[in-house]
């Protein structure tokens, strides 16, 4: 297997916590806490988990939106920082959010909204109003009709559209979706995924796909990551998961979503309570708190990425690791090497 | 037959203003008491409008509402006063997508449960508040004595959310109308909430209207669907006959959109376009403009509702079982 793409290893970001008297810190946020994965070129990696888990900090560490407290990312096998600058990073990693309207400013057509990038990147003038034309075509514009439209005068769908085309724009090889279709109504959101197929295969893109719908996520993407407060709790291949999650956070997570079957409706949810937040995480396994199977181990050792059998398949729980002293675990002695 | 719980009868909702919005535009339907109808739409489909009208919540001043509105026996587009006081929060109540709409942030919650039930049913401040201790011990909230005590900006989100139903069931309503209730909410939060509201509808014995935009939201709640686009219901049925046999053109787009069965690496099939604008009554199929299977006459005349089976409805020229057949 070549090298890959994109290479994260011990990504950490920490926020301050403010409040209390004039300001003081308080505690902190352990957002994203030491988490390590790898894209292939030309793949789709999903990222799910609950509200505050921290995908979208993730996402803003990879763009540079925000700076890594510690950890390291690769691109390409360069390091960013000693062998990649950080410009060339913010070109060749785009990133669409899910708000479609605040990404675009109003007093910008939609052409020079495109445009707009290229050119401050060095591109002259007609070249990049070319290149915001061509792009429109490219994402179902028509430019005769979109070119001079301003943001409120498109749909939500069609807004959605635009912000694909102005991360186009820069020729990146990663783009991240953070929640890129989530506020579109469902009859729209097919037509965007479409088009995002579409694109992935004609310009040979990687994607970086954040959603809390399940079903979207399964569809789309190669594999898959599961965070869990600021952690890495499963990373494998789409279906590997979704048959058989390892992690019985993914299996939670899987079992939440509604039944699309009558005749199976759900009858009982698979956790309790609201999502944790990640400000004092609880020691050993995180989730341990919630976890049905959770033991005396749990509570006391941070189980740690663990490589499952199956190739690209890792889980951090104490069940899978032999020896861990979980009741569910294999003894180490049955273990062949 | 037993009169219904709920009767639209050719409901038209129209806001005027600078622009006039035909929200709602014809919709008929009837709830039997006890009985989950799930309303399934995208946004601006006319769902909360309706729901809204049910409980006379509209800007009277602009709004122009047509047809028939029944709930429990009283025409509610007559209801004034007193009488429309008793029938909101006492025979029917809602409950919001954002529970802040519903609840009162400088009142604790067991105030505010209290405070209702004793102006619904004239009982005295204790036991407004033993019945605000019950309702929160039913809708499953830990620890509910001191939570009784606690403001909603002191909850997580999912427990405003088991809060403001409990506020919206203290007196025992008929008919719950439920507007996205669990649309903010994790997943894992979400199917609690849908659980705990299956759970009480049951045990109370009431009739609900549930709207969402999710169809797997639709299915874990409802006895029947209703299908809702521009303003109109496109199609009723069992949950179960809408799921494994669709009949309008827009459920079949829908239930391919919401990925039901797609195969990976192939293309879906998406409706294209978008909803109509509602600036107009519709004078024709309002889905026309993206039908796949549009025929002559669709974009000139408005297709009749086709009675298909007892509890199917379908409003398409296409649903009508070919004579003879
Ligand atoms: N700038 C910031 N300052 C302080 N805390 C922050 C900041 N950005 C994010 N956080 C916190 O970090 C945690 C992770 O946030 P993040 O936005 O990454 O979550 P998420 O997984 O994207 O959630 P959602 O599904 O709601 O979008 C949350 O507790 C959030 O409140
Ligand atoms: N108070 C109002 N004044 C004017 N237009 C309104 C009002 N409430 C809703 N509408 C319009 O009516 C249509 C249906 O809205 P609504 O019922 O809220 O849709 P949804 O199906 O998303 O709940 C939309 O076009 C909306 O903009
Ligand atoms: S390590 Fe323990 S608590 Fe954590 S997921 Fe596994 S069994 Fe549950
Ligand atoms: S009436 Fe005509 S346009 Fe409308 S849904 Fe049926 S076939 Fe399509
Ligand atoms: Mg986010
Ligand atoms: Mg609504």
């Amino acid at each position: 297997m070549s090298a890959p793409l994109l290479s994260v290893s011990g990504l950490t970001k920490h926020f301050p916590l403010k409040g209390g008297l004039f300001g003081r810190s308080t505690g902190t946020v352990r957002a994203v806490d030491g988490i390590t994965f790898d894209v292939a070129e030309g793949e789709t990696l999903g990222i799910v988990g609950e509200s505050g888990c921290g995908k979208s900090t993730t996402a803003r560490l990879l763009v540079d939106l925000i700076t890594p407290d510690s950890g390291s990312i690769r691109l390409g096998g360069k390091e960013i920082g000693p062998d990649l600058s950080v410009r060339d990073l913010r070109r060749q990693v785009q990133m669409v959010f899910q708000d479609s309207y605040a990404s675009l400013n109003p007093r910008l057509t939609m052409e020079d909204a495109i445009s707009f990038g290229p050119m401050v990147g060095g591109m002259v003038g007609h070249k990049a109003v070319a290149l915001a034309r061509d792009l429109l075509a490219r994402v179902g514009l028509d430019p005769a009709r979109f070119a001079g439209r301003y943001p409120h005068e498109l749909s939500g769908g069609q807004r959605q559209r635009v912000n694909i085309a102005r991360a186009l724009a820069f020729s990146p090889k990663i783009v991240v979706l953070d929640e890129a279709v989530s506020a579109l109504d469902k009859s729209v959101e097919a037509q965007v995924l479409n088009l995002l197929a579409d694109l992935k295969a004609e310009l040979g893109l990687t994607y970086i796909f954040i959603s809390h719908d399940l079903n979207v996520v399964r569809y789309m993407s190669d594999r898959v990551m599961v965070m869990y407060l600021g952690q890495v709790a499963e990373i494998g291949p789409v279906e590997a998961l979704y048959s058989a999650p390892a992690h019985p956070y993914s299996r939670a997570l899987l079992a939440a979503m509604p039944s699309m079957d009558p005749d199976r409706r759900t009858m009982e949810a698979p956790l309790a309570g609201d999502p944790p937040n990640p400000i004092n995480p609880p020691p050993g396994c995180r989730f341990h708190t919630r976890c049905r199977l959770a033991d005396t181990v749990c509570s006391g050792t941070d189980p740690g990425l663990y490589v499952m059998p199956e190739a690209g398949h890792l889980a951090a729980c104490h069940i899978h690791i032999p020896g861990s002293g979980h009741r569910d675990a294999k003894s180490r002695a049955g273990v062949t090497a | 037959m037993s009169v219904p719980l709920v009767e639209l009868d050719n409901l038209t909702v129209r806001f005027h203003g600078e622009r006039t919005v035909h929200a709602v535009n014809g919709v008929s339907f009837t709830l039997k008491a006890g009985e989950t109808l799930g309303i399934l739409g995208e946004s601006g489909s006319g769902k909360s409008v309706t729901l809204k009208t049910l409980l006379r919540l509209l800007p009277e001043n602009r709004t122009e509402i047509g047809g028939g509105v029944r709930v429990d026996g009283a025409d509610i587009l007559k209801l004034e006063g007193r009488a429309l006081a008793d029938h909101r929060g006492g025979t029917a109540s809602m409950i919001f997508q954002d529970p802040m709409l519903a609840l009162d942030p400088v009142y604790t919650i067991g105030e505010q449960i209290a405070e209702a039930v004793i102006r619904h049913e004239g009982v005295s401040s204790a036991e407004g508040m033993a019945r605000a201790l019950d309702m929160l011990t039913r809708v499953r909230i830990p620890s509910p004595e001191r939570r009784l005590k606690a403001y909603p900006h002191e909850m997580s989100g999912g427990m405003r959310q088991r809060a403001m139903i409990a506020l919206a069931l203290a007196c025992r309503p008929k008919l719950l109308l439920a507007d996205e209730p669990t649309t903010a909410l994790d997943a894992t939060v979400q199917i609690q909430i849908l659980l705990l509201l299956r759970d009480l509808q049951r045990e109370f014995g009431m009739g609900m209207i549930f709207v969402t935009h999710d169809i797997g939201v639709a299915v874990e709640v409802s006895d029947r669907v209703a299908v809702m686009y521009a303003g109109e219901i496109v199609e009723t049925g069992s949950v179960r006959d809408l799921i494994r046999d669709p009949r309008h053109p827009y459920t079949k787009g829908l239930l391919a959109a919401n990925l039901h069965g797609a195969v990976k690496g192939a293309r879906l099939h998406a409706i294209p376009g978008a909803p109509p604008a509602l600036a107009e009554a519709p004078k024709a199929c309002s889905f026309a403009p993206r039908c796949p299977v549009k025929v002559s006459g669709c974009d000139i005349n408005r297709p009749p509702s086709v009675a298909l089976g007892e509890a199917r409805q379908v409003r398409c020229v296409l649903a009508a079982p070919a004579p003879g057949a």
